[in-house]
C-alpha cells in the first residue's frame, strides 16, 4: 500500500508542476501509458492472489481515475492560462478615435430639408407638389397674373431678362412661383390644392437679398373655398412648421395684382434677446403675403370667376428657414461654405415626418 | 408716404391716440413702417445768438465766437463757417450733446489753442438736410434758449407708411383721412374748394398736339397770377414741409409741394415772364434737351411727353419742370398748371430717364381726374392768400375723362369669397364713408366707385373694401375639408428621384450646396453651355451672366473656395437645374458631386488606421453608380463607357448608360485645363446624374418582390487569372466570365489585378472568383470542370488573354 501512496503523491505533485501540455503528456505516459507505472502496476494483478486482487484491484483503479482526473484538470487550468495570457496580448487602446461614417459626416441643405418639412406639412393636407421652369415668358409671369403693362407693380419685382428675339418675345427670369399657378390651372381641372416650391430671381443684391432665393407658393381653387379656410391652412401651417402648440397672426390687408382681397401675414414673435423668437412676445413679424385669387386671373386660365374661387399665398423658403433654424445671414445660404452646410445642415437619414415631428 | 400727426389732424376730427391711428392704418391696409419724431434725437439742441464773432489768434478762416445760450454767461465758440457773424441766431450744441450728423458726442475741445465750449450747427450735422455750406442761420427773432426742435415744429410724430401701388387716392394726406374715418377713427372734414373768379382771361392759351398717337396728356387746367409777391414761405409751411423731409424753396413752388402731399395733386408753377408765346404739350423730338429743376439735364424723344413754349421744352409733363421758367423769389407772374397725364407714359418716361419724383410717382399710379380743376382752384387760393396777385380766369384743355364705373354687386359675394356674415346695411355704411355710390335695394345692389379709386375693377375689389375697413379678424378660420381618407402618394417621379438622390448622396459624406443658377460666361462655354438665349440681358454682374450647362462649375469653384479658406478635403453636390436651351423642357434636373484633395468615402486626411489617398476616378464612379441606385435604376445592366465629356481627364473618366445611347451618369477627374480654365487646383474628380434621363417606372403590376430562389446547395467558387492585354477593361473579361454558363454562375469577382515581374511587358494579370449555385444536386468534378472551360474559353476569346500559368 505505501508503494502505491508514494507513487501517487509523485504523480500529482509532477501534475501540479507541470507547466505545459507536453510536460503533462509525458506525465500520462509516465504514469498510465503502456509501460507507464500504473500500467507495470496493472499488470502484476494477474499474478495476485484473489484476496490480494479484491484490495489491490480497486486500489489500482482509484488511482488510476485519480491521476487520470488530476491530469484533465491541470489540463484545463493550464488552457485557461494560456487563453488569458493570448488575451491580454492582444489588447488595444479602444480611446482610438475612429472616423465618422460617411452618414455622419454628410449634410442636407436647409432650403431642401424645408422643402421636406413643407411637404409633409401641406401632403397630410391633400396638397401635392407643383414645379414650372425658371425661363418664363412675360405673359405667365405677369400679363396672366393681371400685372397691367408699365404697372409700377411689374418694376417693383426688378426682373432678370434675357435678350429681346426677332419676333419681339422677351424670355424673363421668373421673379415668383406665381407663374406655376398658371401653369396649373391650365392644365388641371379644379378642385386643384397644390404648394409651388422653386427658385427664384430678383435682380437685386445687398445684406437681405440676394439675385437668386427661393419660394414657396400655395393654391387652392374649387367651388367654395374662402378665406377663412386660407386663414385656418396658415394657422395650421405655422403651427406645424415652427412646432409650436399655439401662435397668434395678424392678417392685414395689402395689394398684389394677382389676388383680390389681398393680405400680408405677420406673426407673434419676441426680438427682445438677440435673435427673433417664433410664437411668443408681443411684437409681430411679416412671413407671407395671400389672398383669394383675382378674378381676372381665373379668367386668364378659362376658368368662370362666378364658379370657381379660390386662394393663393406665397413665401420665401430661405427667410422661413431663417426664422425657425436661426441663420443670420440669407447670402451664406448659397456661398457652399463647408463650415456653414455642416453647421446648418441636416443628417441625411433626418427625413421630416409629421409622425416623427420635423425637426425630430 | 409721410405725414405728421398734426397734418393728418387738419383733415380727420379725431381723439384717437397715435398708437391707436397708427395701429388702425396699418390694420386697414395702410402699413406703417415708422414713426419717428425728430425732437427725440435734436432735444439737446437749442436756439443761440452770436453776440460777437471775432477773429482767431491763429488761423484766417476760423472764428472765435460769445454766443448767447439764453442762461449764464456766453459761452466761447471755435466756429468756421463761412456765415457765422456777429448776430447771426443760429442752433447750439453743448458738451456732452451727441451730433447725429457726424455721428460724435461734443466735449469742450481747443481748436488751435482757442478752447471752445460747444458747435453751431449746420442742418446737416442735424441730419435735416444736406446742407452744409454754413451754419443754420434763423430768424432775428428766433427765441434764443428755446429747444429748436420745437421751434422748428419738429417735435411732433412723423408717420411713415408703405403704400401699396393702387392706393394713389393715399398719396395725399386727405385720402389718408378719408380711410381712417371710414374705419370709424374720427370724422373727416369737408374739403371745399371755391370757384375763384378770374378778373381777365388767361392771356396763355394750352394746346394739345399728339396727332394721331396716344394722348399722353388728357387734360390740362392753368391760370395765371398776375403781381404776386413770391418769398420763403410762412413758418407753418415750411415747417410742414420739413418735417417730411421736403426742403423749402419759395413760396409758389412750396404751395405745389404741399398740395401734392395734402390732396395728392401734384402741380406745377411756371415764371410767366419766362414762358415764351403759348404752351403746347406734345412728343418730344429727338433732339430736344431740358434743364430739369433737379439740377440735371435730359435729352427727350418722341416716348416723352413735353410742355413746350416757343422757346422749346419747359417741362417733363407731369414729372419734372425746368429750371429756365421756374418761379423764384423774384417771381411776379405766374402760371398755375394741374393737367392730368397719362399714366403708362409716366411711367415710361421715369423709367426712360431715370427721374423719381412726388409727381411722378402719384401721376404713374392714377390722381383723381375729377379733382383736377378744384387742384387749381385750391392752388389759386393758397397762391392769392399767400402771395397776393390777382387772378385770371381758369382755362380748361381737353375733356376729363369719365372714370365711372358701376359694378353689379350681389351682398352675398362678400360671403363667398371671405367667409364673413356681413349685413347689407353695414357693407352700405362702410362703402358710402369710402366714397362709393350705391342705388337699389334687396340682394344686389349697384355701386359706382368714386373718381379717386382707379384700382376698383369689380365684385372682388369691393369684397376687399368691405373685409378691409370691418377687420380681417372677423373672418372665421375655418378648418380645409380633407379630400379623401388616406392621403395618395404626392410627389412626381421626379420629386421622388431628387429626394432618394439627395439622402443617398449625403449618406455617402457629401455635403449639399446650392449654388448660383448663373455663372460666368466662359464657364458656361467650357461646359457646353453659353447659347445666346442663355445669357441674361441684365446680369447683376459679369460672374453671373449666363444660365448653367453644369452644375460643375459651381460646385468646382465653391470647392476652391472652401480650399482657399484653409479646408481642401472637401465633398460637395448638388441636385439642381441645368439649362440646354431657353424651353421649358430644355431645364433638365441633375445631381452633381465634387471630392477634392483626401475628400474620399472613408474619410478626409491622415488617421492612425491608414491615411487617406487623393479623391480618383473610382470615388466619383462609386458615389454615381451608389446615387443610380437609390433611384432604381438597373445598375447591374448599365453599361460603362470610356467616353465622357472633354471637360474631365481623357483616361480617367467614364460614363454610365443605359443602352448605348441613354447616358445616365458622367464621372472622373477634371482635365488639367479645366482647372486651368476655372482658376482652380485639384485634386478634383467629379460627377453628374441626368436624373431625367432614366425611363420612368413601369406602374403597371403589383408590388410583389416574388419568392425568394435561394438554393440549399453549397455554392462553389473556382479561382482563375487570365494574361490580358493592358487595355482589355475589366468590364470586357467580367461579361466574358459572367457570360460562359448562365445557369450555373451566380456571381463572378475581380480580386487582384497585377503588373509586374512575371507578367510580360505589355500584359497585366487579373484574377477572378466564380461562384457556381448548383440548382437541383451538387456538382460533380467533371461538370465543375466544364464549366471552367467555358470560361476560360469565353475570357481567352473576348480578351484575347490566356489563362495564366
Amino acid at each position: 500500500m505505501s508503494n502505491l501512496d508514494t507513487l501517487e503523491s509523485e504523480l500529482l505533485t509532477s501534475i501540479e508542476n507541470a507547466d505545459s501540455e507536453a510536460a503533462l503528456e509525458d506525465i500520462r505516459v509516465h504514469a498510465l501509458g503502456k509501460k507507464g507505472k500504473i500500467s507495470e502496476q496493472m499488470k502484476t494483478l494477474g499474478k495476485m492472489s484473489p484476496e490480494e486482487r479484491q484490495v489491490m484491484g480497486p486500489a489500482l483503479n482509484g488511482l488510476k481515475a485519480k491521476i487520470t482526473d488530476a491530469i484533465s484538470a491541470r489540463k484545463t487550468v493550464l488552457a485557461d492560462a494560456a487563453l488569458e495570457a493570448r488575451l491580454a496580448s492582444e489588447t488595444v487602446d479602444v480611446t482610438l478615435p475612429l472616423r465618422a461614417a460617411p452618414s455622419e459626416t454628410g449634410r442636407i441643405h436647409p432650403v431642401s430639408q424645408v422643402i421636406d418639412e413643407l411637404t409633409a406639412i401641406f401632403a397630410d393636407m391633400g396638397f401635392s407638389i407643383a414645379e414650372g421652369p425658371d425661363i418664363e415668358t412675360d405673359d405667365l409671369n405677369f400679363t396672366a397674373l393681371n400685372f397691367p403693362e408699365g404697372h409700377p407693380a411689374r418694376e417693383m419685382h426688378d426682373t432678370f431678362f434675357f435678350n429681346e428675339k426677332e419676333d419681339g418675345e422677351r424670355l424673363l427670369l421668373r421673379t415668383h412661383t406665381s407663374p406655376v399657378q398658371i401653369r396649373t390651372m391650365r392644365d388641371q381641372e379644379p378642385p386643384i390644392r397644390v404648394i409651388i416650391p422653386g427658385r427664384t430671381y430678383r435682380c437685386d443684391s445687398d445684406q437681405t437679398h440676394t439675385p437668386m432665393f427661393h419660394q414657396v407658393e400655395g393654391l387652392v381653387i374649387d367651388k367654395e373655398s374662402h378665406f377663412g379656410h386660407l386663414k385656418w391652412i396658415l394657422e395650421e401651417f405655422c403651427k406645424a412648421f415652427f412646432e409650436v402648440d399655439d401662435i397668434k397672426m395678424r392678417f392685414r390687408p395689402s395689394f398684389f395684382p394677382f389676388t383680390e382681397p389681398s393680405m400680408e401675414v405677420d406673426i407673434q414673435c419676441d426680438r427682445s434677446g438677440g435673435e427673433v423668437k417664433i410664437g411668443q412676445g408681443d411684437d409681430w413679424l411679416e412671413i407671407l403675403g395671400c389672398g383669394m385669387v383675382h378674378p381676372n386671373v381665373i379668367r386668364n386660365c378659362g376658368l368662370d370667376p362666378d364658379v370657381y374661387q379660390g386662394f393663393a399665398w406665397g413665401m420665401g423658403i430661405d427667410r422661413i428657414a431663417m426664422l425657425k433654424y436661426g441663420m443670420p445671414d440669407l447670402r451664406a445660404f448659397f456661398d457652399a461654405d463647408m463650415r456653414w452646410i455642416r453647421h446648418y445642415g441636416f443628417r441625411p437619414l433626418d427625413l421630416p415626418t409629421l409622425f416623427g415631428g420635423l425637426s425630430g | 408716404m409721410k405725414f405728421t400727426l398734426s397734418w393728418l389732424k387738419e383733415h380727420l376730427e379725431t381723439d384717437a391716440s397715435l398708437e391707436e391711428i397708427v395701429d388702425r392704418l396699418t390694420m386697414i391696409g395702410l402699413e406703417v413702417e415708422e414713426v419717428t419724431n425728430q425732437a427725440d434725437r435734436l432735444k439737446p439742441f437749442r436756439i443761440a445768438k452770436v453776440l460777437e464773432a471775432g477773429p482767431h489768434p491763429n488761423a484766417d478762416r476760423l472764428k472765435v465766437l460769445k454766443v448767447d445760450t439764453g442762461e449764464g454767461e456766453p459761452v466761447q465758440v471755435v466756429c468756421g463757417a463761412p456765415n457765422a457773424r456777429t448776430g447771426l441766431v443760429g442752433v447750439l450744441g453743448k458738451p456732452g450733446d451727441y451730433v447725429p450728423g457726424l455721428d460724435i458726442t461734443l466735449s469742450v475741445g481747443k481748436i488751435r489753442d482757442v478752447e471752445s465750449f460747444g458747435m453751431m450747427c449746420s442742418e446737416r450735422e442735424l441730419e435735416l438736410s444736406d446742407e452744409h455750406d454754413g451754419i443754420i442761420d434763423l430768424p432775428e427773432d428766433a427765441p434764443v434758449g428755446m429747444a429748436y426742435a420745437a421751434w422748428a415744429g419738429l417735435d411732433e410724430p412723423v408717420i411713415e407708411i408703405g403704400l401699396t401701388p393702387n392706393r394713389p387716392d393715399c398719396t395725399g394726406v386727405y385720402g389718408i383721412a378719408r380711410d381712417l374715418a371710414a374705419a370709424g377713427l374720427g370724422k373727416l372734414k369737408e374739403r371745399s374748394h371755391e370757384q375763384i373768379r378770374g378778373d381777365y382771361p388767361c392771356p396763355v392759351t394750352v394746346a394739345l398736339e399728339f396727332g394721331d398717337t396716344k394722348p399722353l396728356c388728357k387734360s390740362f387746367g392753368l391760370r395765371m397770377v398776375k403781381g404776386v409777391k413770391n418769398g420763403p414761405s410762412p413758418k407753418w409751411l415750411q415747417d410742414r414741409l420739413t418735417a417730411i423731409g421736403l426742403r423749402p424753396i419759395n413760396t409758389l413752388v412750396d404751395i405745389t409741394n404741399y398740395i401734392t402731399f395734402d390732396q395728392g395733386r401734384p402741380l406745377h408753377v411756371f415764371d410767366a415772364d419766362k414762358v415764351h408765346g403759348n404752351l403746347v404739350v406734345r412728343r418730344g423730338k429727338d433732339g430736344e434737351r431740358i434743364d430739369g429743376l433737379n439740377g440735371k439735364s435730359y435729352e427727350v424723344d418722341s416716348s416723352v411727353c413735353v410742355i413746350s413754349d416757343d422757346n422749346g421744352v419747359e417741362s417733363l409733363g407731369g414729372i419734372l419742370g425746368g429750371e429756365p421758367s421756374g418761379c423764384t423769389e423774384d417771381t411776379v407772374n405766374v402760371l398755375i398748371e394741374s393737367a392730368l397725364w397719362d399714366e403708362d407714359g409716366i411711367a415710361a418716361t421715369g423709367r426712360k430717364l431715370g427721374v423719381n419724383t412726388d409727381a411722378r410717382y402719384r401721376f404713374e399710379r392714377g390722381v383723381d381726374p375729377d379733382y383736377m380743376m378744384p387742384g387749381l382752384e385750391y392752388a389759386t387760393r393758397m397762391v392769392l392768400d399767400l402771395c397776393g396777385g390777382t387772378p385770371s380766369e381758369a382755362t380748361r384743355t381737353g375733356d376729363i375723362p369719365d372714370s365711372s364705373n358701376i359694378i353689379e354687386f350681389p351682398y352675398s359675394e362678400i360671403k363667398r369669397l371671405s367667409g364673413i356674415d356681413v349685413s347689407p346695411a353695414e357693407a352700405n355704411v362702410t362703402l358710402k364713408s369710402l366714397g362709393f355710390w350705391l342705388s337699389g335695394s334687396g340682394a344686389d345692389v349697384k355701386v359706382a366707385a368714386p373718381s379717386w379709386r382707379p384700382d376698383i375693377e369689380g365684385k372682388a375689389d369691393l369684397v376687399e373694401e368691405v373685409v378691409r375697413i370691418l377687420g380681417l379678424d372677423r373672418v372665421p378660420s375655418t378648418p380645409l375639408p380633407r379630400m379623401g381618407n388616406v392621403n395618395r402618394k404626392v410627389l412626381t417621379t421626379s420629386q421622388v428621384r431628387r429626394s432618394k438622390t439627395r439622402r443617398a448622396l449625403a449618406a455617402r459624406g457629401l455635403n449639399e450646396a446650392v449654388t448660383w443658377s448663373f455663372i460666368p460666361k466662359s464657364q458656361a462655354e467650357r461646359f457646353g453651355g453659353g447659347a445666346a438665349e442663355l445669357a441674361l440681358a441684365n446680369p447683376i454682374s459679369s460672374d453671373m451672366s449666363d444660365m448653367r450647362p453644369s452644375l460643375l462649375p459651381g460646385l468646382l469653384t465653391a470647392a476652391q473656395r472652401n480650399a482657399d479658406r484653409g479646408f481642401g478635403d472637401v465633398a460637395l453636390f448638388e441636385i439642381g437645374q441645368v439649362f440646354q436651351n431657353d424651353k421649358p423642357d430644355g431645364q433638365k434636373m441633375v445631381a452633381a458631386g465634387v471630392r477634392r484633395g483626401t475628400a474620399k468615402l472613408a474619410g478626409a486626411g491622415r488617421h492612425w488606421s491608414g491615411s487617406s489617398q487623393t479623391v480618383d476616378v473610382y470615388d466619383v464612379k462609386a458615389d454615381a453608380e451608389a446615387a443610380l441606385a437609390a433611384i432604381g435604376a438597373p445598375v447591374e445592366k448599365l453599361q460603362v463607357f470610356t467616353e465622357a465629356p472633354d471637360t474631365f481627364h481623357p483616361g480617367r473618366s467614364g460614363s454610365l448608360r443605359l443602352g448605348p445611347k441613354t447616358i445616365l451618369a458622367v464621372f472622373g477627374e477634371l482635365h488639367p485645363r479645366t482647372l486651368a480654365e476655372l482658376d482652380i487646383e485639384g485634386p478634383l474628380a467629379a460627377f453628374e446624374i441626368f436624373l431625367d434621363a432614366l425611363p420612368e417606372p413601369k406602374s403597371k403590376g403589383g408590388r410583389s418582390k416574388g419568392a425568394l430562389n435561394a438554393s440549399d446547395l453549397m455554392p462553389v467558387r473556382r479561382d482563375f487569372a487570365f494574361l490580358v492585354d493592358k487595355d482589355v477593361t475589366a468590364d470586357k473579361l467580367l461579361k466574358a466570365a459572367r457570360g460562359a454558363e448562365k445557369t450555373l454562375i451566380a456571381d463572378v469577382t475581380l480580386f487582384d489585378i497585377y503588373e509586374g515581374q512575371g507578367v510580360p511587358e505589355g500584359q497585366k494579370s487579373m484574377a477572378i472568383d466564380v461562384i457556381l449555385q448548383p440548382r437541383q444536386k451538387t456538382l460533380t468534378d467533371e461538370e465543375i470542370d466544364a464549366v471552367a472551360k467555358k470560361v476560360i474559353a469565353n475570357v481567352e476569346k473576348s480578351t484575347g488573354g490566356s489563362l495564366r500559368g
